[in-house]
């Protein structure tokens, strides 16, 4: 990760603008070309670096409803109830945790009866227990981590 | 509108790398490239779209320790402590959730990331700070992988 990749990831986590030719734009309040600007995104999604380049959408406003949702998953079964839980397309992100509930992942769908019949099939497809963890209420949310000076290329 | 949401399915998975990828949008839904640029706007403009731009993995960005930490907090004060939580210029989200007795007692969550674990260790120890006895036990869930991040899917069901 050079200087050039670092100040990508760092300053466009948000801002990317609405306009004919936004990497054009973008790439000049950045210091670079549009082709380079191209070029370094593609880059930074391919070697793991970035996960998205796009927007990022409020499911809520989009009248849509998720929720966070946790299962404790027997370590021998745990490659096979991953493959599982990440086939269905709700599953939006997913994370090993070290805890007896060591699965966490988040649910998104269009309807809040969407994200509880996924919970259903989800605990039918891997026959255990799916424990929901709805947001009751939002105190902050998007705090946006820059690179930090130990960054390395992802594998 | 059903203009908007071809739109957002159109762009979910990412914005295309093209030098004019709204133009690249507008041409599959065979709409004015103006009117996607117009409509994606909006939805920024109304918080249907939080953000656009870069999605880092934060493991790559060096933040190696993401400390979920979990709090059992008195229901009376939880709302006004999960602000101050969430006033912390580390916390990068904090909500409360429901307890899932007896398996899990705990109503705030706070993510909290480190270059390594002592790192989160520390700023975990400000937040109890600020929770004091109200807090009546807490937990750290350290992530150990990331085993899928998409982001949302419209027309997943």
């Amino acid at each position: 990760m050079d200087e050039l990749d670092r100040t990508i990831v760092d300053r466009l986590q948000t801002g990317f603008p609405v306009s004919e030719r936004p990497f054009l734009d973008a790439a000049r309040s950045l210091g670079t070309t549009e082709d380079e600007l191209i070029a370094r995104i593609d880059r930074l999604l391919h070697d793991g670096t970035l996960t998205r380049f796009g927007p990022l959408f409020q499911v809520e406003r989009m009248g849509g409803a998720f929720t966070l949702a946790a299962m404790s998953v027997p370590a021998e079964l745990f490659e096979l109830t991953a493959a599982a839980v990440n086939a269905f397309p709700q599953v939006a992100h997913n994370y090993a945790r070290e805890h007896p509930l060591n699965m966490w992942f988040v649910v998104a769908a269009e309807t809040p009866e969407g994200v509880d019949e996924t919970l259903r099939r989800i605990e039918a497809r891997t026959g255990m227990p799916v424990f929901a963890f709805p947001k009751e209420r939002e105190y902050f949310v998007g705090l946006q981590l820059k690179a930090l000076a130990s960054a390395v290329v992802a594998q | 509108m059903i203009l908007d949401r071809n739109i957002v399915e159109r762009l979910q998975a990412g914005m295309p790398l093209v030098a004019r990828p709204y133009d690249a949008v507008a041409e599959a839904l065979g709409v004015a490239p103006e009117l996607v640029r117009s409509r994606v706007a909006a939805m920024l403009a109304d918080g249907r779209i939080r953000r656009i731009g870069a999605v880092p993995n934060h493991y790559a960005l060096g933040w190696r320790a993401n400390g979920m930490s979990v709090w059992d907090v008195d229901d009376a004060s939880v709302d006004a402590l999960g602000a101050a939580v969430g006033a912390l210029p580390f916390v990068t989200h904090c909500y409360r959730r429901p307890r899932r007795l007896p398996h899990w007692r705990y109503n705030l969550f706070a993510m909290v990331h480190g270059a390594d674990r002592g790192e989160v260790e520390a700023k975990v120890a400000r937040i109890a700070a600020v929770l004091g006895d109200a807090a009546r036990a807490h937990d750290v869930l350290y992530s150990t992988r990331i085993l899928k991040k998409t982001g949302l899917r419209l027309g997943a069901g």
